[in-house]
């Protein structure tokens, strides 16, 4: 289990990363969400994996998750949702503003030299 | 007075709801005498807190008595409340300038700004990491706001860029305290100083790899050289009381830097102590000689205090790397005075630009202008101040941190960057001056004078430069006790943890 919990943190974590390079404010905003999503997931490993162990404190009980990365987590998503619709709201305004959607404001200009190399 | 400790975070909050409510929210004035009213009171509540931690008192606020290290806690000790009443003189100046007119051009400006300071004073005060994540959040959340206040298409694209940066450092941060939940076990920083030293070997490794990544984040918000291209931007673009109160940002990253490697991976941290130095020493180094660079190229008066503060920033990261006591003390000095001055400078850099009509302050000739004496002593002041000449504040912050560096090894690094940054300075700042104020093309045509509340929200900020040297005894002295209390820190833990800890 902290084999495929790892790979799934391992991934999100580098498509995010590869996403948040791009050049274009769309790619981005999904990038950040994805790079929080991995985020949350790694936070609630951070208290240890468990199966079948009693939520909170019991006294009967011998295994028990720890419950502060699960408040933790919950304080990430929250942030982190609100910090995405900033994002989303600003990309869109920045469209509007330059009237394109690079992340510069301005496109990369295109030289003769680049378009040639890219024809076969 | 038990509960003062919890004011600087409450009071902010409070009137920020308080504005966004009927009878104050649709007008103007109310809002202002509100803010106005808010912040003296925080003023004075810091000084107060200030003076109780100057008899060397560490008060722990414990939240809802949950003892730490299981509930929150906020840790009002010397070094916490220098930057509270930091922090609100500066919001107080900022305000004052802002109530001139900048807070017309948008909706929702003085909530915002009480948010901010709110973020600020929570990030000062708290006594763990987690909660030092939250008010991070708090207050990058207002200033992406306050930022794009007023809008336009340059504070469209500085914001972009500054929104993506901090969100991704945002992510990083939270990985780091992921790591360091995982193998301490523990967010209290003074219950993660007391676990850090009785690490395995086997997660030592992981612990570093935390707290560097730590380090990554607090570099991006204090502008630390490969992380700091976003600031002269971004600095540049936002309205003036904004980019003044922008000026504390980066020292809350510094800030940062001092609490958690000065206390957790401190002198007392066993295999990770002092695990930030080896790292700070070639970023400073670097940071002075790129931020050298940027004040020469500057080509306009607000790119060229953004460049200025980044200088600023190199100049502290130096008295970090060296990690002493007496270095940590010179280096709050110049912290309080750099502080002040680069925001003084900033509202500066806005009256002039209003009185140059379309120039407004690139570094071309252009119309006289109209109030040329008031703004050129202003200027006058401002350049010796943050030049580091004497008889201001600069050179007495200079002076003691160039005084703390150890004459083999050190100095050899240090004295050339230093003095070099201020050399390039004093020629920017002159070359600045002279175009600005004397190279003038024409009379002007019609007088659009500052305001008497810009003028004093601008003498107030420039003119703790000299109190900074005539109270300079007991103010440096106040920093250097700082110093020695934030550097045993981590022998006194018992302190902080009235329960004893986990």
């Amino acid at each position: 289990m902290e084999m495929a919990y790892a790979l799934c943190v391992g991934i999100l974590t580098t498509s995010g990363i590869f996403l948040t390079l791009r050049g274009r404010t769309f790619p981005v905003v999904v990038g950040l969400t994805l790079l929080s999503y991995a985020v949350n997931l790694f936070l609630f490993a951070s208290g240890r994996l468990g199966i079948d162990d009693a939520a909170v404190l019991q006294a009967e009980a011998t295994n028990y998750t720890d419950p502060l990365p699960q408040a933790l987590v919950l304080t990430a998503i929250v942030i982190g949702f609100a910090m995405t619709a900033f994002a989303v709201i600003l990309a869109m305004r920045a469209r509007a503003d330059l009237g394109n959607d690079h992340v510069d404001g301005r496109l990369p200009t295109i030289t003769e030299e680049s378009t040639a190399k890219e024809k076969p | 007075m038990e509960h003062l400790a919890i004011l600087p975070i409450l009071i902010p909050l409070l009137c920020g709801v308080l504005m966004l409510l009927p009878p104050i929210s649709g007008q103007l004035s109310r809002q202002r005498s509100l803010s106005l009213a808010a912040l003296g009171v925080l003023v004075l509540i810091t000084l107060r807190l200030l003076l109780q931690a100057g008899s060397d008192e560490i008060e722990v606020y414990v939240l809802g008595d949950w003892q730490p290290p299981y509930g929150i806690v906020l840790v009002a000790d010397r070094l916490s409340t220098l930057m509270l009443l930091l922090s609100s003189v500066l919001g107080f100046a900022s305000m004052l300038y802002a109530c001139a007119g900048d807070d017309r051009q948008g909706a929702y400006f003085h909530p915002l700004f009480m948010f901010q300071l709110m973020g600020i004073n929570g990030a000062f005060l708290t006594g763990d990491i987690f909660n030092l994540f939250v008010f991070f959040e708090v207050l990058l959340i207002a200033s992406y706001a306050l930022l794009i206040h007023g809008g336009g298409k340059q504070k469209t694209r500085a914001s972009v860029h500054y929104v993506v940066l901090n969100l991704v450092g945002s992510s990083i941060f939270l990985f780091a305290l992921g790591i360091l939940y995982g193998t301490l076990g523990t967010l209290n920083i003074a219950d993660l100083a007391q676990k850090v030293s009785q690490l395995a070997p086997s997660e030592q490794a992981i612990a570093s790899a935390g707290a560097l990544m730590l380090l990554v984040v607090f570099g991006l918000k204090s502008a630390i050289l490969p992380l700091q291209f976003w600031l002269p931007r971004t600095y540049s673009a936002a309205s003036a009381p904004v980019a003044a109160l922008f000026a504390i940002l980066t020292k809350v990253g510094i800030y940062s830097i001092l609490r958690v490697f000065t206390v957790i991976f401190g002198d007392d941290a066993g295999a990770l102590a002092q695990i930030a130095t080896p790292w700070l020493w070639p970023l400073a180094i670097l940071t002075l000689i790129a931020a050298t660079i940027g004040v020469l190229a500057a080509s306009s008066l607000r790119q060229l205090i953004a460049q200025l503060v980044v200088l600023s920033v190199g100049t502290l990261l130096v008295g970090l790397a060296m990690a002493r006591s007496e270095a940590t003390g010179a280096l709050l000095y110049y912290l309080v005075h750099s502080t002040l001055v680069c925001a003084g400078l900033f509202l500066l850099a806005d009256m002039i630009s209003q009185q140059r009509g379309k120039a407004e302050d690139r570094f071309v000739a252009a119309r006289r202008m109209c109030q040329p004496v008031a703004i050129g002593i202003a200027f006058f002041i401002g350049a010796l101040a943050i030049v580091g000449l004497p008889p201001f504040s600069g050179f007495v912050g200079k002076a003691l941190l160039l005084k703390s560096t150890l004459l083999e090894g050190e100095a050899a690094w240090v004295y050339p960057a230093i003095l070099f940054g201020g050399l390039a300075a004093l020629i920017a700042m002159s070359r600045a001056g002279t175009t600005l104020f004397w190279h003038t093309s024409r009379e002007p045509d019609s007088c659009d004078r500052v305001s008497r509340l810009q003028l004093a929200a601008v003498f107030l900020l420039l003119l703790t430069s000299p109190l900074l040297v005539i109270f300079g005894g007991p103010v440096s002295d106040f920093t250097y006790d700082t110093a020695e209390q934030l550097h045993g820190m981590s022998r006194s833990l018992h302190l902080l943890l009235p329960g004893g800890g986990s």
